[in-house]
């Protein structure tokens, strides 16, 4: 990968410092170089770098191969009390007692063997810390700003929202962290998405994403760190800064940014977090973390704005997540999308059964599923359950709601959103990845069309020949109660 | 891990931008726990009917690309989640190279033809990427389609991919030096790591991990 400007604009004023008078924000740190730089063990030959990670989050299904590879070595977790496991992936909603799928028992029960070899802490099926990993870690205070954060899972992009540095890597990688605690990395490029303005009611971050993703296209932020910076960012809740960073890896960034504030500090200050620390140490380290952020003037490869002020809700309508519009719009004609050719529009048009010209709220659904790593936090749920109270899911659709995790679940039942759920005719499920990825027993069958909180409309994603609709929670709950998309903003 | 230097076999297309890895490998066979056995499921839904016989629609399993060991597809390849098993399925089916074209940005820019995630895992599988322009891949296409079971060579060393259609032609292609030099060596990346375990140790005693120990 060639190097990105900013890096050659810094070695070059650093050889030549009187040229600091023409390129001032040249010495300047954006937070994901600050970040780097705290973790730079040592250059390696070529441009890399050997970095230091502070957290390793492992699951299931990424993890049996890497472990082998320690064993067939004979090498050790160099840091287990840095590893932290839980069960996901195939984890069945219904009843979690029962695993049916032999194959996905086996590979829970690998888990567990493993981690019980090297002495990794895991957050096991009936405990009251399991969960979705990316919900788990920011909940139990294992994610803190200005750790590096990895797991073998795209979705990692999540814990950025604290301002940790946090990318998902692939099971050789989980392998060479377990026994180094280290990954040989490249500086990525830096892009700056500024979002303006204030967001009107009832649109979320999970449209600010999706809208940045149909700007940019899904290969946008390839090569790229994002950072999220404006007015809009600033007034969001951490849970919905999470959901903004999850979706990174869907414009092909590898990590999303969002610098540490008090709405960060807050989060971590309040609450049952036993892996954050507390009392002085807490002081301290917020202390630091405000010296994170971007220093002012600090210049980045590539910037972009989007103005919320006018952000309608964004609905999904082909297979990819740049396939994207408002909901008031409709299905574009086949050379009307930007960043794909007619043709790729026509095969997603051809596998999502629809035609150019629909009024996306005209599309009727099978399915509503309410959960994952990028909306199953409580903020979510809560935000659904105001649209379901007083009324019931339309005949014939079936709405799945899976909380991201145990604590969260009982966090809604004590809040009573599971009642509410269930008397509008939901079914109330237990944690997990669920019908995100449809590991586990929960699928669409082909030709099933789904309105979907999670992050991901590939092809076959939520069941071979499903059809996925990415849209945010409250826009899921009122497709479910009409039994087609309706503008959110309008909805009585 | 087997090095790479020079690798001549047969050249498969498949027309499709945006190439994810549900697709490459759909989440029913991540449920495996061995590293070996995927190379069967590369591009499972595409690949196989609903009886479960191989879609004799699908170039991978036409006469004229059977053995193919060079795979071409449109730009994005590899995008989406994060398994490693999507390379194990690439690298098992006998594929030893994967080509996708970067795309010219306004400013100069280029897109990369691959997802990060997955060139960096095909890099420890010793799969090599390799990025053409797109018009260089078009041309790619267009010699597929009237010659199929067309073979080319990359030659990893002098940067170079012939493609032995009539006429033959050349491409140079671009490739980052470190990763190079890792597939040309076959490296043991964990080794090779550890070789720097004193620095590794130095940075530890001197940097706070922040854990509260619970």
């Amino acid at each position: 990968m060639p190097q990105a400007p900013s890096t050659i604009l810094r070695a070059f004023v650093l050889r030549h410092p009187r040229s600091l008078v023409y390129f001032p924000g040249a010495m300047k740190q954006t937070l994901y170089e600050k970040i780097w730089n705290r973790h730079v063990v040592t250059e390696l030959a070529d441009g890399w770098t050997l970095l230091f990670i502070d957290r390793q989050l492992v699951h299931e299904v990424t993890s049996p191969q890497a472990f082998d590879g320690l064993r067939l070595a004979g090498r050790k977790v160099r840091h287990p009390e840095l590893t932290f496991a839980t069960l996901d992936h195939n984890v069945p909603t219904d009843d979690q007692t029962v695993i049916r799928d032999p194959v996905s028992k086996a590979q829970i029960e690998a888990l567990r063997r493993n981690c019980k070899e090297f002495g990794i802490r895991l957050f096991d099926i009936g405990t009251r810390d399991i969960g979705v990993v990316h919900i788990v870690g920011p909940e139990l205070g294992i994610t803190l700003p200005g750790t590096t954060v990895v797991c073998g899972d795209s979705h990692t992009a999540t814990h950025g929202a604290f301002g940790a540095l946090a990318h998902g890597i692939g099971t050789s990688e989980v392998e060479h962290v377990l026994a180094t605690q280290t990954l040989r990395q490249q500086k990525f490029k830096t892009f700056r998405v500024e979002y303006a303005g204030r967001l009107p009611p009832h649109v979320t971050s999970k449209d600010m994403v999706l809208k940045l993703i149909g700007e940019i296209g899904t290969a946008g932020g390839t090569g790229c760190v994002l950072e999220f910076t404006g007015a809009a960012v600033r007034a969001l809740s951490m849970e919905a800064r999470m959901t903004i960073c999850n979706m990174s890896i869907e414009a092909g960034a590898r990590a999303g940014l969002i610098a540490p504030d008090e709405t960060t500090f807050q989060y971590i200050a309040a609450g049952d977090r036993p892996f954050a620390p507390r009392g002085a140490a807490l002081e301290k380290c917020i202390a630091d973390w405000r010296t994170l952020a971007s220093d002012p003037g600090a210049t980045y490869d590539r910037t972009l704005t989007i103005d919320c002020d006018q952000l309608a809700p964004q609905v999904t309508w082909g297979t990819s997540p740049g396939m994207v519009t408002d909901v008031t719009g409709v299905v574009p004609a086949l050379d009307q999308v930007r960043g794909y050719s007619p043709a790729d529009v026509a095969a997603a048009l051809a596998y999502m059964g629809l035609q150019p010209g629909t009024k996306l709220t005209d599309i009727q659904l099978d399915t509503v599923f309410i959960g994952s790593c990028t909306n199953g936090r409580i903020e979510d749920l809560r935000e659904a359950a105001a649209i379901f109270r007083g009324r019931t899911v339309a005949t014939g659709v079936r709405a799945l709601i899976v909380p991201g995790s145990a604590r969260v679940k009982a966090q809604a039942e004590a809040e009573g959103l599971d009642k509410i759920f269930t008397a509008a005719g939901c079914e109330w499920r237990y944690a997990g990845c669920s019908m995100c990825l449809a590991m586990n027993p929960d699928q669409l069958k082909p030709g099933e069309r789904c309105a979907a909180t999670s992050n991901r409309n590939f092809e076959g994603r939520q069941g071979k020949g499903g059809r996925t609709h990415l849209v945010g929670p409250a826009m899921a709950a009122a497709a479910a109660v009409a039994g087609h998309f309706v503008d959110i903003r309008a909805w009585k | 891990m087997n090095p790479f230097t020079l690798h001549t076999g047969t050249v498969v297309a498949v027309d499709r931008a945006n190439i994810d890895t549900d697709a490459i490998i759909p989440k029913q066979f991540l449920k495996l726990i061995g590293r070996t056995g995927f190379g069967e499921f590369l591009f499972n839904d595409w690949r196989y009917l609903e009886n479960g016989q191989p879609n004799p629609d699908f170039d991978l399993n036409k006469p004229a690309f059977k053995g193919a060991t060079i795979l071409v597809a449109r730009n994005n390849f590899g995008c989406g989640s994060s398994r490693e098993h999507a390379v194990w399925a690439v690298a098992q089916y006998g594929l030893r190279v994967v080509i996708a074209p970067w795309r010219a940005e306004a400013g100069g820019a280029r897109t990369p033809g691959f997802a990060d995630i997955f060139r960096n895992n095909c890099v420890k599988n010793g799969v090599l990427t390799l990025e053409l322009s797109e018009p260089e891949v078009d041309r790619m296409f267009g010699v597929i389609q009237a010659q199929p079971g067309v073979t080319a060579t990359v030659d990893l060393p002098q940067q170079t991919l012939t493609l032995h259609g009539k006429p033959e032609q050349s491409f140079k292609f671009e490739i980052d030096p470190g990763v190079k030099d890792y597939l040309l060596r076959g490296l043991d990346d964990i080794a090779l790591t550890l070789e720097q375990a004193a620095a590794i140790t130095a940075f530890e005693r001197r940097h706070d991990v922040q854990l509260a120990t619970a």
